[in-house]
């Protein structure tokens, strides 16, 4: 029964990739909207920020669900930008940009959509085989 | 005669049984298509089926012999679960994920159609018993 109480079950496996999916998108989106943030609270550049996934297996089960294991910062070098009018520009002129790379993050974007879509479609499949095993018998 | 009806029965529980646990693990792979390091797991139904029904889950338990009465009595409950196994890439990936998508959507929709077939068979089998039952 894929939801019997001793295993993991297809829900939540589906619901953590789900809500890892989505925590990943929403890095995603941080990361284009401070494409150009010279600034931040610490006025430092925004840096481009990733997820780490992680599995997060239940207790003496070989599989389990998927969780953020943590947010890591992109250690690329900051953009360069020549633009000696910004009142943040240095000695020779330039400022430092954000070191996202906006290419990267619509690809990851799209892989993230996809995916969730995927799990989405994982729970739709369960669903409907638990509501059939409902009817055994009718 | 509940004994009858349910040697009749036994196969397709334990098909049915099975078929939710493979679909369960392929969601797992599905659910980590992203995740680093990941090996995809899967098992073998056949084997799997014929192993359920030969020894029964029942007996698959094991309890630890006890010589004394102030012995701890510990009881293992996964003795019945299927063996997983890893899959095999066939394009292994930089990231040490070995999960391949179109695979596993292919296996996911095929174990749940089969799994819903085996319902169908079942259905049917209540049925012709509940007739020969009530006529």
């Amino acid at each position: 029964m894929p939801y019997s109480n001793n295993s993991v079950g297809i829900f939540q496996i589906a619901a953590s990739a789900m809500t890892a999916q989505s925590q990943r998108m929403n890095t995603t989106a941080s990361n284009l909207a401070n494409a150009d943030s010279v600034s931040g609270p610490d006025g430092q550049p925004y840096r481009a920020k990733q997820v780490v996934f992680e599995m997060a297996p239940a207790n003496g089960q070989a599989i389990g669900g998927v969780r953020v294991a943590r947010v890591v910062e992109d250690p690329s070098p900051l953009r360069m930008q020549h633009d000696p009018k910004n009142p943040l520009a240095n000695a020779d002129g330039y400022v430092a940009m954000p070191n996202v790379n906006v290419v990267e993050e619509m690809v990851n974007m799209i892989s993230a959509s996809r995916s969730y879509q995927a799990n989405v479609e994982v729970l739709n499949t369960a669903k409907t085989m638990l509501l059939k095993t409902l009817t055994i018998g009718q | 005669m509940i004994d009858k009806l349910d040697s009749a029965l036994r196969f397709h529980q334990e098909a049915l049984n099975l078929r939710a646990r493979r679909q369960e693990v392929l969601s797992a792979n599905i659910a980590h298509a992203d995740t680093p390091n990941y090996k995809a797991r899967d098992f073998e139904f056949s084997s799997a089926l014929s192993q359920a029904v030969e020894r029964g889950r029942q007996s698959a338990s094991t309890s630890m012999a006890t010589t004394s009465s102030r012995h701890i009595t510990g009881e293992s409950q996964g003795g019945g679960e299927a063996d997983l196994l890893y899959r095999m890439p066939s394009q292994s990936s930089l990231d040490g994920n070995t999960v391949e998508m179109d695979a596993e959507r292919v296996s996911f929709a095929d174990n749940a159609m089969r799994y819903e077939a085996n319902m169908t068979v079942l259905t049917a089998k209540i049925k012709s018993l509940l007739s020969a039952v009530q006529s």
